[in-house]
């Protein structure tokens, strides 16, 4: 299934997780928060959130700022 | 107000030993930023939210929790009170803190707040049981709605964020210390030491700035100057200055015997 993950397309297997997503570009987990379609997924729900075709999944963490 | 050497500055139910908020935009390495970070000697600093680049090497997190500095996420790049609200519960989760400096701005030009989408979003935090510190104009009707609204400070601008044009309404800054119950923080505009100190000397609890040193020459000095700026201004607005006069006051006895 194709999802948009922080503005680009992205290619996941059917079924996959959050966990996937975010695999796919960090090994962190410490540090960073995930958002699906403009909600929350909390870290201890990635494994268990699936992803769904088109989902928009946004993987942030803290920048310089401010 | 405390007058004495252990003079604590308490915001959201925390002490902090030093009234200096750094925040981290604009150092050209993280390895300056640290520099600059140690020489200011702040307790609690600023980070942004953005999406993560797979690409980038070290972490701004990292550098902060070496030096025991609480992590501050502001909502920086929020046009609206949705956006800042998501970018704060984002925030939250991946660091671990429910304070966040609420900033939306109004326009990419000036980085003025938008007061309405501000109040808005701080109503939502403070209801979702955030710790919210919001940037805002220097606008005294504004800051005790938001104080009423439950914010554990309010926190005016000087003058344009990165301006460097410092406090250009004292008056109104006065206005709001005046009034305020909750901490005020002098947030944006500071170009120099003078402008820090000038913020203490008129009654704000503690400075916020970034620009001013990241972008210093030498940040390390000017983050230096900065303390010892914001621990003048404290000890001067507690010693009490004398009033200003039109004309000279001599202050030796009036003529020689």
């Amino acid at each position: 299934m194709r999802v948009v993950v922080n503005g680009g397309p992205f290619e996941l297997p059917d079924g996959a997780t959050v966990s996937h997503a975010v695999r796919a570009l960090t090994p962190l987990t410490s540090g960073v928060a995930v958002a699906v379609n403009g909600e929350v997924v909390s870290r201890g729900a990635w494994d268990s959130t699936p992803l769904a075709e088109s989902d928009l999944v946004e993987v942030l963490t803290a920048v310089q700022g401010g | 107000m405390t007058e004495t050497a252990d003079d604590v500055f308490v915001l959201g139910g925390e002490k902090f030993g030093s009234r200096l908020i750094m925040g981290t935009g604009g150092a050209p390495s993280l390895e300056v930023l640290d520099q600059a970070l140690e020489a200011s000697g702040t307790e609690l600093t600023t980070v942004a939210m953005r999406r993560l680049d797979p690409a980038s090497r070290g972490s701004v997190l990292d550098l902060l929790r070496a030096r025991r500095i609480k992590v501050l996420p502001n909502t920086a790049g929020c046009f609206t009170a949705g956006e800042a609200v998501l970018t704060a519960r984002l925030a939250r989760e991946a660091l671990e803190t429910d304070w966040v400096k609420l900033e939306v701005i109004a326009d990419e030009r000036t980085l003025l707040p938008d007061p309405i989408e501000t109040f808005d979003a701080a109503e939502r935090l403070v209801a979702d049981g955030f710790v919210v510190l919001p940037y805002i104009g220097d606008d005294p009707a504004l800051a005790r709605r938001l104080e009423q609204a439950g914010c554990a400070a309010v926190m005016p601008l000087g003058s344009p964020i990165g301006s460097g044009l410092g406090i250009r309404n004292p008056h109104s800054i006065e206005l709001i210390v005046e009034a305020a119950t909750v901490p005020v923080i002098l947030d944006a505009g500071i170009g120099t030491a003078s402008d820090a100190a000038l913020a203490m000397e008129l009654g704000c609890d503690a400075v916020l700035l970034a620009s001013a040193v990241t972008r210093a020459r030498r940040p390390d000095l000017m983050a230096a100057a900065m303390r010892s700026a914001v621990e003048s201004g404290r000890l001067a607005r507690q010693a009490g200055r004398i009033p200003r006069r039109r004309y000279a006051e001599a202050s030796s006895p009036a003529r020689p015997a």
